[in-house]
């Protein structure tokens, strides 16, 4: 049985490390739905990498010991089981979507008329465009994409997952 | 007061602060400026192979021989490719090994220069860890972070590679071993005592208990392999041992039962299929241990000792994990089951034994040179090896890959450990010369005997010229059967007798072979010249080839066909009807 969960990994921010994360999962056939990366200690020189991947409990099991193996790696952080060893909600988690939407008359108003729906707030326009930004969980942000396909869809660009833990405990 | 140095200079004193006493190595252009370094200093000798895989299988066999770091120094591009091999090879098996590589100037990475090759990114893969180092002011932090990454925990490779800008530059930062820090790696060593308490419970409990012991014994250092013995001599229980963990357990002992696996003992193989608990210290389930993954050991209680982690509930799922170092494991086992005063069941224990002395009268290893033959048979020349040899306590063997690594395996007694070297996980041809050059420079006075395959020892064989020019008395017996003989084997089981391109046409004479490096050479093609042909390469203190020309189309057996459980092992002499259930199946598919 496969199941989702979403890894926080806090890594030293040096070259070659998001390399060797990645060959961790390429090199064993594991999959990647979604991975973030960003330096968020600039006196510690650390990055934060989310990784939202899929597998077997062997193989999740497995992926947070290889992640744990890597030399600059400080902390794994399975944040999917903790939430739910702590009977807690799922760990917040967002994307931000950039999709741009280009069409004329009917299509043009019902695209507006959506993003209103879905507090998408529009970037770019011009006569016969928008760029829309969009926030928010990944499966609304999925839903935004599928409305907006027949409307003129040219564009999608997504951030990946960010999450945190909910509670006051921190990683 | 600060020197102003080099970094190759740098370098050099990093790597005498760690204690190298010797790099096997290889020059090449980005690399002079570390061969000049090496010219004028006296603390660290320098080896020249001649080709950088077998730098890296030296480095191995010094390692694996010593306990300590093996160092390995090779040039950019085509010096650092070659040494792949070496590395993977050292990945699988967990040696600790420092590879220095050369690289080309920093400004010109990238850039597709001379012999440059993106070698970080190509041994990710292979390393435990590797660095690019941009900075000479970096070079001593980085040397004593990848002796220390090398060394512990988990042992295995390290590449550093070295821009030749970096070598030549000046500074006059030094940073000592103990300056080193790095938070973020930190390997457990000690196992947490809940687990190990429960874990001797449980073996405390058993009816049909198993010790499995892997070359995580052999790493963990000599004091480990004596706990071993100290704990299985305290509770009375079977004890086997993997490829990789030969010596461990002195092989002469009443309990034990010899090596598992794929061409492991029908006595080992059953205990392991029968067990109701399992002790696994160091070994790693691997796929030639285990046979059919689902029918592995269906009824027992498994615990696993292992210092990595990952190594845990990879391919078999365990009841007990218990991550930490071998050696502490042991000491708390030994500790805590005297002081709860843990015993067997006493009646259960002695059935058990009964069983398996049972299994032990099938005699699985078993093969007939009869009186009077004339043709040396392979496993007939390994038993005498080994009973011309067990007397001594300075003799080390390395092998190739094939059949004669497992007939070495199957018919040489291991007493102690870091005496036995092949190449387990990787099964590299070509690794065992060069491992055995390196275990001798490693231990001078020893008997050092690489036990090769006519095919095998044709993959390094230049080194000849390396072991002769440091008049090290190295010995190969090559098992010379004229075939690949493992893979003819395979083809014979598993692939209807179609023997393509196994057979070695234009084999040379290696008595020639060995003369025209410089070596001495010996031959034996009779039964009635096997012992003194042994003892003259025993007695010999030059580079000497063995070639022990052996009977032809001998198969290796126990044998447990890919992909079959245990119980479905091939004995000597199987019948047709078992070695063509062997063919069927989707074990064809597995290698
Ligand atoms: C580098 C490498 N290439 C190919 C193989 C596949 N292989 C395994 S055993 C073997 C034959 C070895 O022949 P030999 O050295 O004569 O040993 P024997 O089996 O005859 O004892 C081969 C080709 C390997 N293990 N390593
Ligand atoms: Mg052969």
């Amino acid at each position: 049985m496969s199941e989702t969960r979403t890894f926080a990994v806090l890594v030293d921010n040096e070259p070659g490390v998001l390399a060797r994360v990645i060959g961790l999962f390429s090199g064993r056939g594991y999959n990647i739905e979604s991975l973030t990366v960003t330096e968020v200690d600039d006196d510690a020189n650390l990055s934060r990498i989310t990784i939202v991947t899929d597998g077997t409990t062997q193989v999740l099991a497995q992926i947070r010991n290889l992640l744990e193996r890597l030399v600059p790696v400080h902390r794994v952080e399975d944040l999917t089981a903790a939430a739910e060893g702590r009977n807690m909600e799922p760990p917040v988690q967002r994307e931000l979507a950039l999709v741009k939407v280009v069409g004329a008359g009917d299509k043009r108003v019902e695209a507006l008329r959506i993003a209103d729906i879905f507090k998408a707030e529009v970037v770019d326009t011009g006569l016969g465009h928008f760029v829309f930004e969009i926030k928010g969980r990944k499966s609304q942000i999925d839903r935004f994409i599928t409305l907006m396909m027949p409307l003129g869809l040219t564009e999608i660009c997504r951030s990946g997952v960010i999450a945190v833990s909910r509670g006051d405990q921190a990683l | 007061m600060s020197d102003i140095k080099t970094g190759a200079e740098t370098l050099i004193t990093a790597l005498v602060e760690q204690g190298v006493e010797v790099i096997f190595g290889y020059p090449g252009g980005a690399v002079l400026p570390i061969y000049d370094a090496l010219f004028q200093q006296n603390s660290i000798r320098h080896i020249l192979v001649r080709h950088e895989q077998a730098a890296v299988h030296a480095a191995e066999g010094y390692a694996r021989s010593t306990g300590k770091v093996g160092c390995v120094l090779v040039t950019s591009g085509p010096g650092a490719t070659n040494a792949v091999t070496g590395l993977t090879d050292a990945l699988m098996d967990s040696i600790p090994i420092v590879c220095l590589t050369g690289q080309v100037p920093t400004h010109l990475i990238g850039q597709d220069a001379f012999q440059e090759a993106d070698t970080t990114g190509i041994t990710r893969a292979c390393t435990k860890h590797n660095y690019l180092v941009k900075q000479v002011n970096d070079v001593s932090g980085v040397v004593h972070e990848a002796f220390l990454v090398a060394a512990t925990g988990r042992p295995g490779p390290v590449v550093i590679d070295l821009p030749k800008d970096v070598l030549m530059n000046k500074t006059d930062v030094y940073k000592k071993k103990s300056d080193v820090r790095r938070p973020s790696y930190k390997p457990r060593m000690k196992g947490d005592l809940a687990q190990i308490e429960k874990a001797v419970e449980a073996l405390s409990q058993a009816k049909r208990p198993i010790i499995y012991a892997g070359g995580g014994v052999i790493n963990a250092g000599p004091a480990a392999s004596q706990l071993l013995v100290e704990f299985t001599r305290m509770t009375g229980v079977p004890i086997t041992n993997t490829l990789m963990g030969l010596g461990a357990y002195p092989a002469s002992d009443r309990q034990f039962v010899g090596m598992l696996g794929m061409h492991g003992t029908y006595e080992a193989n059953l205990a392991m299929y029968n067990c109701d608990v399992m002790l696994n210290i160091g070994a790693r389930f691997d796929d030639r241990i285990t046979g059919k993954i689902d029918e592995f050991s269906p009824n027992s209680t498994k615990i696993h000792v292992d210092i990595d982690p990952s190594s845990i509930n990879k391919n078999v799922l365990v009841d007990l994990p218990i991550v930490g170092d071998a050696a502490h494991v042991l000491e708390d086992m030994i500790r805590l089951w005297r002081s709860k005063a843990l015993n067997l069941d006493a009646g259960a224990l002695k059935g058990w034994w009964e069983q398996i002395e049972q299994w032990r009268g099938v005699d699985c290893l078993g093969f007939s040179q009869a009186k009077g033959e004339v043709e040396i048979r392979p496993q007939h020349a390994l038993k005498r090896l080994h009973e011309l040899t067990k007397h001594r306590d300075d003799v080390l063997i390395s092998t190739e890959v094939g059949q004669h690594q497992m007939w070495a395996a199957q018919y040489i007694g291991f007493e102690k450990p870091n005496r036995w070297m092949t190449s387990g996980g990787l099964g590299t041809m070509g690794y065992g010369f060069p491992a055995a050059i390196g275990m001798q420079i490693g231990n001078p006075g020893a008997c050092c005997i690489d036990v090769a395959g006519e095919a095998s020892i044709l993959m390094n064989i230049q080194e000849l010229s390396t072991a002769v020019q440091y008049r090290l008395p190295v010995k190969i017996m090559i098992i010379n059967n004229q075939w690949m003989g493992m893979v003819r084997q395979w083809q014979e089981l598993l692939h209807g007798g179609r023997y393509a391109e196994s057979y070695t046409d234009s084999l040379p004479d290696f008595v020639k072979l060995a003369e025209s490096f410089g070596a001495k050479g010996i031959r034996a093609t009779k039964e009635s010249e096997l012992d003194s042909a042994i003892q003259e390469m025993l007695d010999s203190d030059v580079m000497t080839i063995f070639d022990c020309c052996v009977t032809k189309d001998e198969n290796c057996f126990p044998m447990i066909p890919s992909g079959k459980p245990h119980y479905d092992m091939l004995l000597p002499g199987a019948s047709q009807e078992k070695v063509a259930a062997a063919i069927q199946g989707e074990g064809l598919a597995l290698v």
